[in-house]
């Protein structure tokens, strides 16, 4: 009984991960696909906290519920898409799509299927992972990281960076016939500049 | 001998997840060749399949090193979608739609 619960979450998690995939692909509304997507992204979380992989878990949750799917969400809702446009040819790729998709699973099965007899690792453990009840998962991930893999992390931080300044500089447009001020052009002006003192003789108007 | 996580799933359960999202993924950029944000979103489902092995063999081999590069994926993985999107974006700006087929018009 203590077997099965963990084995019957296990399927569940499973189960809605690949049936949420389908949605995702086969969706109408592309707002639906990410809402599918998220769901995706949760039910695999479940299966790494299965598995106890927890900050990895977190982590995806935040990063992609958080972020990423967001970000769809903007840009599908912000963007005016003719849903029927896009469906279009949806059928006539699909046996196309099914074919090629049977024939990476099978391929992906027979290299599972002739790797299982192989010897479990090939290589010696190079970070073992450290009793769970001793050491939490993220205390160990964060001893392996910024121990042994401290210079690929700062570059994740620069490819962030990277992207970040990409994104900003892709998307920033300077329109044509926007009246902005400009502080400079303002705060530099002079009296002498902006004015002129005129004698006016009397009874004559400025011409 | 076959490892077991617990109960009978073993890593060849997860192997079986993961590649079936994998093959979803393939599949969508099959299906919807018209449509760029679903096909984003199917490379967002292979990567996600990729993290799955990362992890289910990190745990069978008992070696933390794939769950850090599963860590480094979901970087790049968050760095793609926001300039995938970013040029989605001023695509549409341009054009007025998203038909991906149109692309090929700056070819000369």
């Amino acid at each position: 009984m203590a077997e099965l619960i963990p084995t019957l979450v296990f399927y569940f998690f499973a189960a809605v991960t690949v049936l949420s995939g389908v949605m995702v692909i086969s969706a109408r509304n592309p707002v639906h696909s990410v809402l599918f997507l998220i769901l995706a992204f949760c039910s695999s979380a479940g299966l790494f906290v299965l598995i106890g992989a927890e900050y990895l878990a977190m982590t995806l949750v935040i990063v992609y519920v958080g972020a990423v799917a967001v970000l769809f969400l903007f840009v599908v809702m912000m963007l005016d898409i003719d849903i029927e446009e896009l469906r279009k040819g949806f059928l006539s790729y699909l046996p196309m799509g099914i074919a090629v998709s049977l024939l990476v699973f099978f391929e992906l099965f027979v290299v599972f299927y002739f790797s299982i007899k192989m010897p479990a690792s090939l290589v010696a453990v190079q970070q073992p992972i450290p009793d769970s009840s001793q050491v939490s998962n993220t205390e160990a991930i964060g001893n392996v990281l910024y121990t042994y893999y401290l210079y690929p992390f700062q570059m994740a931080g620069i490819i962030l960076l990277i992207a970040m300044i990409g994104a900003i500089v892709l998307t920033l447009r300077s329109r044509k016939g926007v009246r902005r001020q400009n502080i400079g052009k303002q705060i530099s002006r002079r009296p002498e500049d902006a004015m002129t003192i005129v004698k006016v003789q009397s009874g004559q108007g400025i011409s | 001998m076959e490892h077991h996580f617990f109960g009978s799933v073993g890593i060849f359960h997860y192997l079986v997840v993961s590649s079936m999202l994998f093959t979803l993924g393939i599949c969508g950029i099959f299906i919807n060749r018209k449509n760029i944000i679903t096909i984003l979103m199917s490379i967002e489902l292979i990567l996600l399949s990729v993290n799955i092995n990362f992890v289910a063999f990190s745990v069978k081999l008992g070696d933390l090193t794939g769950q850090i590069f599963a860590m480094f994926i979901l970087t790049v993985a968050a760095a793609e979608a926001a300039i995938g999107l970013a040029i989605l974006v001023i695509y549409f700006r341009n054009r007025g739609s998203i038909a991906v087929e149109d692309v090929n018009m700056m070819k000369g």
